[in-house]
């Protein structure tokens, strides 16, 4: 171990030419099991394949090969493919190409093993096979790579997700890892740094799209003895889990994008602002940065460069609020997580006052890329105004879900249609909702739109940080958006007026509109009507005048979903109903009586005995009683109810 | 108890208030907890008054301030969960349990908490389980699935 | 340096890194804040003060965004209009709906802003906040379902007082002020000075009412009523009533009060008089005998329950002495209950003070003699304007009345005690005169009575240096913390709760304008300079007093009616 730590140091981190040495570069290869001499088994390992059932898998393969004397590499390595394949599974024999297996929970594991090892494939499981040169190809096997789900991605920031062992640092070293940071410490100055980046165009991906070196470039020129560099790990928005992939996944080259930024702006101290409750990818990414120090590359004058740096990890102790960034450094001091007015802007005086420079992980992880391969290659991709790439968490009603990369400039409809591959059980889309609980919907009419700051602010429609959620007939908007709403009231933090009243109050009218209406009397209803005339009131102002992001951007799923689906929102209030058969209060329940064989199933587990009959006759269900919970119409053998 | 707070503190500097946050992290690690005590120390510890303190952990949703039941239950409210229907899930363990989120049933048994995306969109609705992950959870499942919890921890 | 700016489409000019709200105010432009305190840094809480201005997409805080040179800004333009009614509705639909019964009606500042925006429907309507009402104080109440949260109170607590007892609880709607976990007041740390209730905007907080008290007891014939006022009281009331004070309104103050129905009345200023003689007696016994530890006084009552509970240390330096409003109580509930031949059961002693503590130290145990309270109920000015209007009685039209004996007048040293370092002047005059036998230059005293926070002066009495120090508010605590950690002796300290003293007192008239405060002193300093008698020594009541009362009734010539104890709180810190 500590012959190849001192061999990786010095022929490959400190290595002052940029090509290394011919006998590096084999035992580079090794490590990076391009050669191999025995099978290696690769297992999709983050927390979306452990809820799926990985780590059960993994010691039915461990003790598969135990029992059979097979000798065989068994690799946990972090999310590459569609999250409807977990567990994830790769095989790879010596001298042929990589074999994919999709959804290998640990019962599948015997038959599969029995198979591969016999040359016998299971073609059920089969998800394809990895093309790479020098590799003899599968005969009849498709690729990987021409699923649209690969094929249309461009993996940048994700490329090495799923390719190497997150938990070994020598793994992402012999893949190129950490000499770009060696490199930017000994041979750029700071400012330098900063103008590789601005050069590249990179924005930063937490929804705003100010430009990265410009940012750095502020705090750089701000007279201080100290600053900071803040990663916001948080992600704490319903459905986005692409930094905790990340995390989970590459972790490394997130630890590498930390130092680089953090030399830019000449800050010795970097803290991770990392999520409550994600336990795994704390524990992969805390590795990673003991590993990093271990191996001298965090620490006192890194290898001899003058430049100290140290990383550390703090928990964020649950609020929404805590993402807006003077909230965060109030949250690191000590403080009620609170924002601050701005100006002063925290490249001025933010955590404890010194200039500080907040970015977001997908931001970061591009920089190593970007010092790597040179601020040119990065405009390459993407559009001009936009260059680069944006990762999204696709989940919802499509068929397939998981963590995606597209190159700017692609279209909303390819990552819809090609990618996540439809609506799933045939229905029909309705919209896609971008960027959270601070986002917009998109409709069919605008599937055209393209990934891209410019076009999408013009279009009024917020990129947010990488949610994409897809929604179907059968979702409720006015349900939907009451959802968020509820977020964002419990995410508000009470310090301004518009925010934390008008967050409770816009979702008490919005529940109010979803109620039960027998239960109202007439005093109520016009109550009802007053509440909503005031939503869109409400809603302006509060976008107008909160303080901080939360307030302004919490009012928008309503407006967007108001702007696209008035008529709905207008059957909610008017006709009291609802279109998705989602609102309870507003759903009628009735037995029909043809199809009803009177076998007192429902009645027996209605929760509010709303469903009266004698045995073998028809049932009916009191309306009145009735709090629409469907358990009823679930139940129902012989489809004799009926939902309007 | 005190013992516990104290090799805590000794792994920080006093008087610091950027600490403040990781010290009550690691006090309700341990305890399970943030006692009225264990508050009081940490004011006078960090040198701010227990009103700062007590503002500060009732900000924030990790601290609990009163002990956890011996049966956690995490229901992921993220949106792909919700599409699939969390809400019922959240309303029934609601009613089977009598509370809300940060609160314990009398007999110390359960408490539950509603957290945002736990990573597994594809197998919603999730609830975790003391740790362990429990996938496309329905509503109607959830009686029978706390009275068996409720007896296996009654009779322990 | 001036700079050009654009607003309402007029030209003004405006100081180069001011806010914008400064910039406005200066060109005599007001618009509505709330969240917002004078000599504080803004907060950005409220939104009210949000100006529309081009270039922003949003609407932008006043209180916050610094101008730049032809900046252009519209105050009132029908979106900012919108938005401040729309935030006050909002306010309101939170509110309950209760003015008349309130105690800040006509006098409150949400009421005020609704009025200035033209709220005229319910438009926003909701679930209101469960109210918890907290009353456990004998001086402050909190309601807390009238809390608007603009953290004013927060701050001042933190910020000003210094004993943090207030602080925000949860987070979004739930947000509420609140003490350490959650309890009541009389487990807090919270020393009852007030100052919370000068600058809450609305009911949310505010004082303890014993009108209704004095009320009735004032409808009992066969109780004697007997009230006491600190000798800025009729400048209090004066501007409580909106009437005109001159040197001589003492006199009519007395006159309404007799006229209210009370029986005798007293001044405090007397009982301050004999606070001042005690202590320099005091001091020189302690110079004689060259003890180490300073003499600090403990007439403020907030200051002494803060050193009960954070700084124990010093109890045994403060001085037992009472405070003026108790001496003059005790005396009235023994000497002058016995020159009227009555049972001190049979007295009703009310004191008027611009201090909201006083209602706190009047209840303490300390304070009482054989189980009877020194005094049985405090008012603040405020109140005494409340009653003097419900009574009916026409200030401007009423004679000029005296005192009554044997506690009818004062030196000019006791209204003085009133401002912060006055007591410690009045002090060491009375030491000078006693020693040198004639009246100190005031300019001796210069640097005891204006600046920061802390001041130290030296003395020279004869031959002896006094050392004394002043502290203005508890923010001047630390300095003398570490004066006395370094191992500065001081022969007399003064710590004063309310900045500038009680001039600045929460029993005293909200501040409207912000020019009372300076009036007040005025007043103050006015008396000390044109008053004939101008210390205790000199004044013929106190030497009546002494001579002829306090040495004939034997139970009382050893004065320790006058004295009282303190010991360590155990409350949450």
């Amino acid at each position: 171990m500590e012959d190849l730590k001192k061999f990786l140091v010095e022929k490959v981190l400190t290595f002052e030419s940029d090509t290394l040495l011919p006998e590096t570069e084999k035992k580079l290869q090794q490590i990076r099991r391009e050669k191999i001499s025995t099978p290696v088994i690769y297992l999709a390992s983050g927390t979306g394949s452990i809820i799926a059932g990985s780590e059960k898998t993994f010691l039915a393969i461990r003790s598969y090969l135990d029992d059979n004397g097979t000798v065989s590499d068994l690799v946990r390595v972090g999310c590459s493919g569609p999250a409807n394949f977990e567990p994830f599974l790769c095989i790879q024999l010596p001298g042929k190409n990589k074999l994919f297996f999709r959804n290998i929970t640990e019962e599948k594991v015997e038959p599969l093993l029995n198979g591969i090892f016999h040359n016998d494939i299971n073609e059920e499981d089969l998800a394809g096979q990895k093309g790479t040169r020098g590799f003899e190809m599968w005969p009849g096997i498709p690729f990987l790579e021409e699923l649209p789900f690969f094929s249309r991605q461009k993996r940048v920031v994700l490329e090495n997700c799923g390719c190497y062992d997150p938990e070994n640092i020598d793994e992402y070293i012999a893949r190129g890892g950490f000499r770009a940071f060696v490199k930017a410490i000994r041979h750029y100055t700071f400012e330098e740094v900063c103008t590789i980046v601005e050069k590249s165009g990179l924005r930063g991906r937490s929804g705003g799209g100010y430009p990265a070196g410009l940012k750095w470039k502020q705090a750089l020129n701000t007279g201080s003895s100290s600053r900071y560099l803040i990663c916001n790990a948080k992600e704490s928005d319903p459905g986005a889990f692409t930094d905790r992939t990340i995390l989970e996944s590459d972790p490394h080259r997130l630890v590498e994008g930390i130092a680089i930024a953090s030399y830019a702006i000449g800050a010795s101290s970097a803290l991770i602002f990392l999520r409550y409750g994600s336990e795994h990818a704390r524990f992969r990414i805390q590795k990673a940065i003991d590993n990093a120090r271990e191996y001298g590359l965090l620490g006192h004058n890194i290898f001899q460069s003058g430049y100290n740096l140290d990383i550390e990890i703090r928990i964020e102790p649950g609020a929404f609020v805590c993402g807006e960034e003077t909230a965060l450094i109030s949250s690191l001091e000590g403080k009620r997580g609170m924002p601050k007015l701005k100006p002063p802007y925290p490249t001025t005086a933010g955590l404890f006052g010194k200039p500080t420079v907040i970015n977001n992980v997908e931001t970061l992880m591009n920089v190593p890329l970007i010092m790597q391969n040179g601020p040119e290659w990065y405009r390459s991709l993407g559009t001009e105004k936009s260059p680069g790439t944006k990762v999204f968490a696709i989940t919802g009603k499509c068929r397939i879900t998981g963590v995606v990369e597209v190159e700017m400039g692609t279209e909303i409809k390819t990552i819809l249609e090609d990618i996540a591959d439809g609506i799933k059980e045939g229905k029909e889309f309705k919209a896609i909702q971008l960027g959270g609980a601070s986002g917009s919907f998109i409709t069919s009419d605008n599937l055209d739109i393209t990934i891209d700051y410019e076009v999408m602010k013009e279009k009024n429609i917020s990129m947010g940080a990488g949610g994409f959620v897809v929604v179907d007939e059968n979702t409720c908007m006015v349900d939907l958006v009451r959802y968020y709403m509820e977020f964002m009231r419990h995410g508000s933090c009470g310090k301004c007026i518009p925010c934390r009243e008008g967050t409770g109050r816009m979702l008490e009218i919005l529940e109010g509109v979803i109620r039960k209406p027998s239960n109202d009397d007439s005093g109520t209803t016009l109550e009802r009507f007053k509440g909503v005339m005031q939503l869109e009131n409400i809603a302006s102002v509060m976008k107008d005048t909160s303080l901080c992001g939360l307030g302004q951007t919490a009012p928008n799923p309503f407006i967007s979903a108001l702007k696209n689906f008035r008529e709905e929102f207008e059957e909610h209030i008017f006709d009291r109903k609802c279109r998705a058969n989602i609102c309870r209060g507003l759903r009628t329940f009735s037995i029909d009586v043809d199809k009803c064989t009177g076998c007192t199933a429902c009645a027996s587990k209605c929760p509010v005995n709303a469903i009266y009959g004698t045995r073998l006759q028809p049932f009916f269900i009191v309306v009145e009683k009735c709090t629409g919970c469907g358990i009823c119409f679930d139940i129902c053998k012989f489809s004799a109810i009926t939902v309007k | 108890m005190s013992t516990d707070i104290e090799s805590i503190f000794k792994k920080y500097k006093q008087g610091r208030r950027e600490y403040l946050i990781p010290l009550l992290q690691e006090i309700q690690n341990d305890l399970g907890y943030l006692s009225e005590e264990a508050i009081v120390r940490v004011g006078s510890f960090v040198g701010l008054s227990t009103t700062k303190i007590y503002g500060l952990a009732t900000f924030y949703d990790q601290f609990r301030f009163v002990p956890s039941g011996k049966v956690q239950i995490k229901i992921c409210h993220g949106t792909s969960c919700f599409l699939n229907g969390s809400q019922s899930v959240t309303d029934k363990i609601k009613e089977e349990t009598g509370i809300i989120p940060g609160q314990t049933t009398r007999d110390g048994i359960f408490s539950y908490e509603i957290v945002t995306c736990m990573g597994g969109c594809n197998n919603g609705p999730l609830i975790s389980i003391n740790g362990e992950y429990h996938t496309g959870v329905k509503a109607e499942q959830l009686p029978d699935l706390i009275r068996k919890l409720r007896f296996i921890i009654e009779n322990d | 340096m001036l700079i050009t700016i654009q607003v309402n489409n007029k030209k003004l000019k405006a100081e180069k890194g001011d806010t914008i709200l400064s910039a406005l105010y200066s060109n005599g432009i007001v618009i509505p804040t709330l969240c917002r305190m004078k000599d504080f840094t803004p907060a950005g809480a409220c939104r009210m003060c949000v100006v529309e201005v081009e270039g922003h997409d949003r609407l932008v805080t006043a209180c916050s965004q610094p101008v730049e040179e032809w900046m252009k800004i519209w105050t009132h333009s029908p979106r900012v209009i919108n938005a401040r009614k729309t935030i006050v509705e909002l306010l309101l639909s939170n509110h309950p709906d209760d003015c008349l019964y309130c105690d800040r009606n006509l006098n409150c500042e949400l009421q005020r802003l609704s009025e200035e925006l033209n709220v005229r429907e319910k438009r926003i309507r909701g679930k209101k906040i469960k109210s918890r009402l907290d009353q456990s104080s004998p001086a402050i109440v909190r309601e807390l379902s009238k809390c608007i949260l603009c953290g004013r109170c927060v701050r001042i607590c933190e910020e000003i007082i210094t004993s943090t007892s207030l602080d925000f609880i949860n987070k979004g709607m739930q947000t509420h002020v609140g003490t350490a976990l959650d309890r009541d007041f009389n487990f807090s740390s919270c020393i009852h000075c007030g100052q919370c209730v000068l600058v809450c905007p609305t009911g949310a907080l505010h004082e303890k009412h014993n009108i209704t008290e004095v009320q009735e007891y004032l409808n009992k014939s066969a109780i004697t009523k007997i009230i006491q006022y600190s000798p800025i009281v009729p400048a209090g009331l004066a501007e409580a009533l909106g009437v005109k004070y001159n040197k001589e309104f003492d006199k009519i103050v007395n006159a309404v009060l007799r006229k209210i129905g009370f029986d005798k009345v007293f001044t405090t200023g007397t009982g301050t008089d004999i606070c001042i003689k005690e202590l320099s007696d005091r001091l020189s016994e302690r110079i004689k005998n060259r003890e180490e530890s300073p003499l600090i006084i403990s007439a403020c009552p907030a200051w002494v329950k803060y050193a009960e509970q954070f700084l124990p240390s010093l109890i045994p330096q403060l001085s037992t002495l009472k405070s003026p409003q108790q001496i003059t109580g005790v005396l009235i509930k023994t000497l002058v209950a016995g020159q009227a031949g009555l049972k001190p059961e049979q007295i009703f002693s009310v004191s008027v003070t611009p201090c909201m503590a006083m209602k706190f130290e009047a209840r303490r145990e300390g304070m009482t003699r054989k189980g009877i309270s020194d005094v049985d109920s405090v008012l603040t000015v405020r109140e005494l304007a409340r009653l003097i209007k419900l009574y009916g009685i026409d200030v401007a039209n009423i004679g000029y009345e005296p005192a009554d004996e044997p506690m009818e007048g004062r030196s000019s040293s006791a209204a003085l005690a009133e401002v912060s370092g006055g007591m410690t002047e009045g002090i060491i005059r009375s030491l000078y005169f006693m020693k040198v036998n004639k009246d100190a230059d005031k300019q001796v005293f210069k640097k005891l009575r204006s600046g920061n926070s802390f001041r130290e002066a030296v003395i020279k009495i004869g031959e002896t240096e006094v050392k004394t120090a002043i502290v203005d508010g508890l923010t001047g605590l630390d300095k003398l913390k570490s004066s006395l950690a370094s191992g500065i002796k001081y022969d007399l300290v003064e710590v004063m709760t309310c900045p500038g003293g009680c001039v600045r007192g929460a029993g005293m008239p909200f501040l409207k304008s912000g020019d009372e405060i300076k009036n007040r002193i005025k007043v103050v300093l006015q008396a000390d300079e044109t008053e004939a008698v101008n210390l205790p020594c000199k004044s013929p009541v106190l030497l009546n007093l002494y001579e002829k009362y306090l040495t004939s009734a034997k139970e009382i010539s050893d004065r320790k009616i006058f004295y009282t104890h303190f010991e360590k709180r155990n409350v949450l810190l």
